[in-house]
């Protein structure tokens, strides 16, 4: 990695940010903590996304992760009763396995990236145009977007179903 | 900027996520480490799609998928955590035992 260039400087601080916040996602005993950070880090995968170019991703991951999803996380975290504040039963007994699990991971996918990509540069940053963006779903990926649309009616369906109160009872 | 940067901040995300999902006993703690997860695979995308210079950004195209398939993944799932707590009075998963024999 070339620390002469401006974007490096960003990309460093900005990835040790998202690895710092997901560590507290993952460690943290206070619950509050835990869903928080997780906005530090997809707020962090969202600065990466203008980095590369792609605006309307990053946007949409504000409004959809951000503005959306962790709320309904914190919804989950209030309706479940987890122990809010620190607690000491948020974690197994073997987290050294899975410590392991997660270095061995770790290590083959970024030794394979490394090795198989070297210092292969990515030329000319653009942004792509959010026409452009359209365009692409419209013509080459119509089904899959029309497909997408049906997952969300069925998990839209799902939710109803599964959270209402049983009629009988 | 390097491909091989962000695919390394990629796998260190999803290798925290996997720890994440190991670890926990807590269901929508879980659910939180998935997310770690689907973010890390996003970044792949996007920075694969800059990178093979795909001037149709496919590579983001499939970002926003993902984030779709991700929004609905976490509906069904805080339901099912939400139906789970109502019966079982609990949320942690090693104590959903009632299919094992």
């Amino acid at each position: 990695m070339d620390l002469s260039v401006a974007q490096n400087w960003f990309f460093l601080i900005i990835a040790l940010f998202m690895v710092a916040a997901s560590l507290v996602v993952v460690i943290s005993r206070n619950v509050m903590h835990a869903a928080l950070m997780l906005v530090g880090a997809l707020g962090g995968s969202a600065a990466i996304f203008i980095l590369l170019g792609a605006e309307f991703v990053a946007g949409v991951l504000v409004l959809v992760y951000i503005g959306a999803i962790i709320v309904l996380f914190l919804f989950g975290v209030m309706i479940t009763r987890v122990p809010i504040g620190r607690a000491r039963s948020l974690d197994h007994d073997n987290r050294w396995p899975a410590a392991a699990v997660a270095i061995a991971t770790f290590a083959v996918l970024a030794g394979s990236a490394v090795a198989f990509f070297g210092d292969e540069e990515i030329e000319g940053v653009s942004a792509v145009r959010t026409s452009d963006i359209g365009a692409t779903i419209f013509e080459r990926f119509v089904v899959p977007f029309e497909v997408v649309s049906f997952v969300l009616l069925a998990a839209l369906i799902g939710g109803i179903v599964l959270a209402r109160k049983d009629p009988e009872s | 900027m390097t491909i091989a940067q962000f695919l390394v901040l990629s796998a260190a995300l999803f290798s925290i996520g996997i720890y994440g999902v190991l670890v926990r006993r807590n269901a929508v703690l879980v659910l939180l480490s998935v997310e770690l997860m689907l973010a890390a695979v996003n970044i792949n995308f996007v920075a694969f799609g800059r990178y093979f210079a795909d001037s149709a950004a496919g590579g983001q195209v499939f970002a926003l998928f993902i984030i779709t398939v991700a929004a609905a993944e976490v509906g069904i799932g805080l339901a099912i955590v939400l139906l789970i707590f109502r019966n079982r009075a609990s949320a942690n998963i090693d104590e959903l035992d009632v299919l094992k024999w």
